[in-house]
């Protein structure tokens, strides 16, 4: 114990962070986080990728104070202003709302769709996957069948075919993107749980009679984690834009509620005469796609050993 | 061991330097080879895989090798060029390292293999050159060199692969050779056999061989000359057949810590490590 | 050959076990009809080089591999299958590689408790250090992970492991070959001390003669998949052996010969 206070006396939390000798479980958890954050943040590229994730999760926060309308507000005297006129910093769309406004408020719709898939998709998919992959056999062959087909139709039509079942709107829609998101995941678990399942380590667990469900959550899981993150990250570009494109078909969220897919799907009307209607929101796309892109390849770096020797 | 040595290196060093910080893997290194076997003995950390790759120019970024002097047969070969180094490592200066499966190409059978390494060091028809290939499998004891020819490396067995390995780095007939650790991945009894090559070829073509190695017992029964590293320093020099009388107690520990079939079965001697050998 | 085994006062009985493995559709024996007994407080040693099946007679023991004909007896009773938590708390395994034995993100605190709550023990906290302290490891260890320790260090850990839960059996797999020679005198040192003090019974398997040699009074030399011949140390030590192969293996760890 005296061991630890001195550390702390000397150089406080960074010391504490740092130290190689850590005195308890919670030290040793905070000091490997510590440690792959600053790898982290030694990339630019995933500093970029961090900012703009940021900045999307402020801007949903604190929409009501960015934007600079309410998002609903119609005055059809000032339809499709350009950028910049009147005080529309990126103008009006074809019922005089302002754009900016829709954007922010946009941000919160998209935050609760990648929020939601997150959650669901990635974790149905790491059950399903290490569950195949341990038990083998019969379970391996039925679930990994049933992934396939779910895998054999592209993601938009699929997505699309709940939701019609469904009904349109924003909840129906995460939960069609969701059910169509888990068999890669389930694919990538079950890979890396057939990498790991011949271990020594996993051999030792059971030799120490520790069940199977005590296995794939204790030992097999930890090890799939990090494939599966990397992979959600890298996802998350795909998500927004299935999102975005049931939006834009109708099929997602619905007027007068703004979102981005349907923003420009009511822009592209406008196109050829008023570019910044479908523009702005597109662009909006793509920098939250980009930065969910960027910190998923240098999750890669970090997180995957395997994938640290270029 | 008459004439001039082979090989002279002094005060070989290899450097780190990582965002952690700078590590010294071998920190002022110096010995001769001649025509004659030399073994580099030490425990993991002790830089002799790092000794024996440094002669070869063959350590990567970060690492950074130095020496006050690197002479090959009256060649510097800090100064050459990375070409002529090239040249130099295939045609003068070979090495085998622990595991074949590493260092063979394993999409490509064997025979293919040993064919072009053949061609790239003489001209040489195709036919000539199988022939020639047949009789090198021959010479590291292959039984049935035909069906070796024609196999894949994941179909060798680990001793049939370093033997084919062996055959392969002797092509070029060089003259001096490094192995590192080249029969630790092996059998006790495959162990034996393709150091009964080695030794055969050593003595056949007159060559220099640095044999590295972490087991002294083999070494000092194998080797004409032992140089025990300790964390990247040699901390003593002797005669293979002199082992028994050395002086050092980091060597003398190495010795003494070792099971012996037949010896006492009290506990054994552990190793107390001094800060001052280091 | 050893002779019929008097399976009567044996704390380990094997008789006649054969394991195959299907790889591929191919039936593969990797051990063929190899028995051999070992008595109470006894340490018992296979030997052979690869190939020759003695790691899988102990992982058939601790049913990790297929068994295919014959028996195993463990103070006269057949086993549970698949092993149950009562043959965990008699019999535990240390492993060849300590690299690979120990999970790369539990630290040494999770490896060590995680029996301890399989098994219901009270006292973990307690236990824990103890267990570090038996093996020798400073109690600045318990909160790395294995990544930070050497190999010397992860294999103390696997014998912790192994004896947190106080077996009567401990099953040890090549527990050295990846280690420097005077970190060997370590662990094999602690090993012996270990038995002593907890009363064990072990069954080593090893490649190096020597090794067996000092750690096992009984030994059974093993060749592809089956039993060469059963040896008491001192035949070792006077080169009274009858098979060819004992004496080849008994003269190659003598090392070179010119």
């Amino acid at each position: 114990m005296s061991d630890m206070t001195h550390s702390e006396r000397s150089g406080g939390l960074k010391a504490w962070l740092t130290s190689d000798t850590p005195a308890s479980r919670f030290q040793a958890r905070a000091i490997n986080i510590w440690f792959a954050w600053r790898d982290l943040l030694r990339n630019p590229l995933a500093v970029i990728g961090i900012v703009i994730i940021a900045a999307l999760i402020l801007m949903a926060v604190f929409a009501p104070l960015i934007a600079t309308d309410p998002p609903n507000r119609q005055d059809l005297a000032a339809r499709l202003l350009a950028p910049g006129v009147d005080g529309h910093l990126l103008g009006t769309d074809e019922l005089g709302r302002d754009i900016w406004s829709r954007i922010v408020y946009g941000s919160r719709v998209t935050l609760q769709v990648v929020a939601l898939v997150a959650l669901t998709a990635p974790i149905f998919g790491l059950v399903v996957g290490t569950v195949a992959g341990t038990l083998g056999g019969w379970t391996d062959r039925v679930l990994m069948r049933i992934t396939d087909i779910f895998l054999a139709f592209p993601r938009l039509i699929l997505a699309l075919a709940f939701v019609a079942a469904l009904g349109p709107g924003i909840v129906n829609a995460i939960f069609a993107i969701a059910l169509t998101a888990w068999p890669p995941y389930a694919r990538v678990a079950r890979a890396e749980t057939l990498t790991v399942r011949r271990a020594d380590y996993i051999a030792a667990a059971r030799l120490q009679g520790a069940g199977t469900l005590r296995i794939i959550t204790g030992h097999i899981m930890p090890m799939c984690l990090s494939s599966v993150i990397i992979r959600v990250t890298l996802d998350m570009a795909g998500i927004i834009l299935t999102a975005a494109g049931l939006g834009f078909l109708g099929l997602g969220a619905q007027p007068p509620l703004a979102e981005w897919g349907a923003m420009i799907s009511t822009g592209r009307q406008y196109l050829l005469s008023h570019w910044w209607v479908a523009t702005m929101p597109g662009l909006a796309i793509l920098i939250v796609s980009l930065g969910f892109n960027l910190l998923g390849d240098s999750l890669r770096d970090v997180l995957d050993p395997r994938g640290g020797q270029k | 061991m008459t004439d001039e040595p082979l090989l002279e290196v002094e005060n070989l060093r290899v450097r780190f330097e990582t965002s952690r910080g700078v590590t010294e893997a071998v920190r002022g290194v110096s010995f001769q080879v001649g025509r004659e076997r030399v073994g580099i003995v030490g425990e993991s950390g002790s830089g002799k895989s790092m000794t024996g790759r440094s002669i070869l120019r063959l350590i990567r970024p970060p690492g950074v090798a130095t020496a006050d002097r690197l002479m090959f047969s009256g060649i510097d070969l800090q100064a050459l060029s990375e070409r002529r180094m090239r040249a130099m490592r295939g045609r003068r200066i070979a090495m085998v390292m622990q595991d074949p499966k590493y260092s063979l190409n394993p999409v490509m059978r064997i025979g293919s293999q040993l064919v072009e390494a053949l061609k790239v060091h003489e001209r040489i028809s195709k036919s000539k050159a199988r022939e020639r290939a047949l009789q090198m499998l021959a010479d590291v004891q292959i039984r049935d060199p035909e069906r070796v020819l024609s196999a894949y490396p994941h179909e060798l067995s680990g001793g049939m692969g370093q033997r084919v390995m062996i055959a392969m780095m002797l092509i070029p007939s060089p003259d001096l050779l490094i192995a590192d650790e080249p029969t630790s991945a092996l059998d006790v009894t495959v162990q034996l056999e393709v150091l009964r090559i080695l030794d055969g070829l050593v003595k056949d073509r007159g060559m220099g061989l640095i044999f590295i190695s972490h087991d002294l017992r083999l070494v000092s029964t194998f080797c004409d000359r032992v140089l025990v590293m300790y964390l990247g320093k040699i901390v003593e020099e002797i005669d293979a057949s002199r082992l028994q009388d050395a002086e050092h107690p980091y060597t003398r520990g190495l010795l003494e810590c070792l099971p012996a079939i037949g010896g006492s079965h009290e506990p054994l001697k552990v190793l107390k490590r001094d800060e001052a050998w280091a | 050959m050893s002779g019929p085994q008097s399976a009567g006062n044996a704390k380990i009985a094997v008789s006649d076990l054969s394991v195959t493995f299907t790889q591929g559709r191919r039936p593969v024996r990797a051990v063929k009809g190899v028995s051999f007994s070992v008595k109470p407080l006894e340490s018992f040693g296979l030997v052979g080089e690869s190939g020759s099946g003695k790691s899988t007679v102990l992982r058939a023991i601790c049913g990790l591999a297929p068994v295919s004909g014959g028996e195993i007896r463990i103070d006269g009773a057949a086993m549970a299958e698949p092993r149950d938590k009562a043959f965990a708390r008699r019999v535990q395994m240390v492993f060849q590689d300590p690299y690979g034995s120990l999970h790369p993100r539990h630290t040494i605190d999770r490896v060590l408790s995680e029996p301890l709550a399989i098994h219901r023990f009270s006292d973990r906290e307690d236990r824990i250090v103890q267990a570090l302290k038996d093996v020798g490891l400073d109690a600045r260890f318990r909160f790395r992970l294995p990544h930070q320790l050497s190999g010397g260090q992860r294999q103390r850990v696997a014998i912790a492991r192994a004896l947190i839960v106080e077996p009567e059996i401990l099953l040890l797999d090549e527990p050295t070959s990846a280690l420097d020679a005077s970190i060997q005198a370590e662990v094999l040192n602690l090993l012996t001390r270990l038995r002593e003090e907890r009363n064990l019974t072990f069954v080593m398997v090893s490649h190096d003669l020597a090794v067996i040699d000092h750690m096992c009074e009984r030994l059974l030399v093993m060749r592809g998949g089956e039993a060469v011949e059963a040896l008491e140390r001192s035949a070792l030590a006077d080169h009274a052996v009858s098979s060819d192969y004992t004496r080849t293996l008994l003269t190659a760890s003598e090392g070179y010969v010119r």
